[in-house]
């Protein structure tokens, strides 16, 4: 798994940078954000198996997953303002819809939590998670239109944002670092999830002995 | 199915007959929007202009529909009369809706007072502006019970409320101001039905798993 970040790395040296340090944060900071769309779609996609088929485990998948969406939307927000303090000179633009999205959807699934560990753990705490995360999945679309609409009476003046179109070699590195992110993601996962299942087993032992 | 809208009425009209009776949500979410477009005269300074008024009315709405919210499922808690609904052999969405146009109920009531009164302290309304309000408070209310029956089962309570609530009323606010501002509020109207219809169809489809264990 960590291989596929090592190949990133490389990748990076690859490209020649001829916008400097914002072409190079560009292949981090949309990676992250497409990783962070698929860890919220997998959270909500687990708390949907949760649901109808009252898979076990899930429940904790699901958690899993949002948290490092989390994580992944938060290093969006950070990438992406130093991206434009480079770009445009601010280190914060309402104009770039993806990072007002972004903010949008950091304090929901900020919220999730506050949530999650105000209930006790139990049936009633999993089936409130997974309607949680499927609502956040719902929210994204409609939250993507909202500030797409409200662009409108918010900044008349349109703010085209892209840059130079991408030539294969950066594509290619692009599509390198993409992966690489989402590898990171699932090894992450992976080893959060083992983290928590080990501590789970861990209590039930102590119960039983205890 | 008719069983099921007699359900939805009766929950309803429980709600509306104990509102009536105690008289408990209704004058404090009425005072508390007149504070707050009192509040917004001092806030504007000369020279703001009424675009900034409509948009504080939007922020009036949406808090206030808080205020209500938070004490929506106040008097199920405190009785155990949630429990009792859950065991109750009727749909558990029909919980849902009833206490949806309860709380929709109460919240138009409050808005037959604001809005006027934002008319007179501050700039005329236009019907755009009014279809825009009504529109936007099915989606207030339907999600912002679904979120109070969700915070009911927490240890925060009424704090986690606002907290959930907020961002998922974002698209309302922006729907509102749009219709409000603009001099072609169409889209903005769609907008707002749209996520009417989404959100209610999910909070339907997903109270089930909120009430029960």
């Amino acid at each position: 798994m960590l291989l596929g970040a090592a190949i990133a790395m490389i990748g990076f040296y690859v490209p020649l940078d001829q916008d400097g340090l914002n072409q190079m944060i560009f292949y981090f900071h949309v990676p992250i954000a497409v990783t962070a769309y698929a860890c919220f779609g997998w959270g909500a996609w687990k708390g949907f198996l949760h649901l109808w088929k009252q898979k076990p485990g899930a429940d904790l998948e699901s958690y899993v997953a949002i948290h490092q969406g989390v994580i992944f939307a938060a290093l969006t927000l950070v990438t992406g303002s130093i991206w434009g303090r480079y770009r445009w000179g601010q280190w914060w633009l309402w104009s770039s819809k993806q990072l007002v999205l972004f903010l949008v959807l950091f304090l929901f699934y900020a919220a999730y939590f506050m949530l999650r560990f105000s209930v006790e753990p139990g049936p009633r705490r999993a089936n409130l998670s997974a309607v949680y995360a499927i609502f956040g999945v719902v929210l994204i679309p409609v939250s993507f239109l909202a500030i797409r609409l409200a662009s409108d009476y918010i900044h008349p003046v349109a703010f085209d944002k892209h840059g130079p179109q991408m030539a294969d070699s950066q594509f290619l590195t692009f599509c390198v670092s993409l992966a690489a992110m989402l590898s990171l993601f699932s090894a992450l996962y992976r080893l959060e999830l083992a983290g928590k299942r080990i501590d789970a087993h861990l209590r039930e032992l102590r119960e039983l002995l205890g | 199915m008719s069983g099921y809208f007699a359900d939805v009425a009766a929950l309803a009209r429980k709600d509306l007959l104990l509102e009536l009776r105690a008289r408990d949500t209704l004058p404090a979410m009425l005072l508390f929007v007149s504070a707050a477009l009192v509040i917004f005269h001092f806030a504007l300074p000369s020279g703001t202009g009424e675009l900034a008024g409509l948009g504080l009315l939007w922020v009036a709405i949406v808090f206030t529909a808080l205020l209500g919210l938070s004490r929506a499922f106040v008097a199920e808690r405190e009785h155990g009369v949630l429990d009792g609904l859950v065991l109750a052999p009727s749909d558990r969405s029909a919980i849902w809706l009833g206490k949806s146009l309860a709380a929709l109920t109460f919240l138009a009531l409050a808005e037959i007072i604001a809005l006027p009164l934002f008319a007179l302290f501050f700039s005329g309304i236009d019907a755009g502006t009014v279809a825009a309000v009504a529109l936007a408070d099915v989606g207030i209310c339907a999600v912002g019970v679904f979120v109070a029956a969700m915070s009911i089962a927490t240890r925060a309570r009424e704090l986690l409320l606002p907290v959930i609530f907020l961002p998922l009323a974002i698209p309302v606010i922006v729907g509102g101001v749009g219709a409000s501002v603009t001099d072609s509020p169409g889209r903005y109207f769609a907008f707002l039905a749209l996520y009417d219809a989404l959100f209610a169809t999910i909070c339907w489809a997903s109270f089930e798993y909120v009430v029960t264990e």
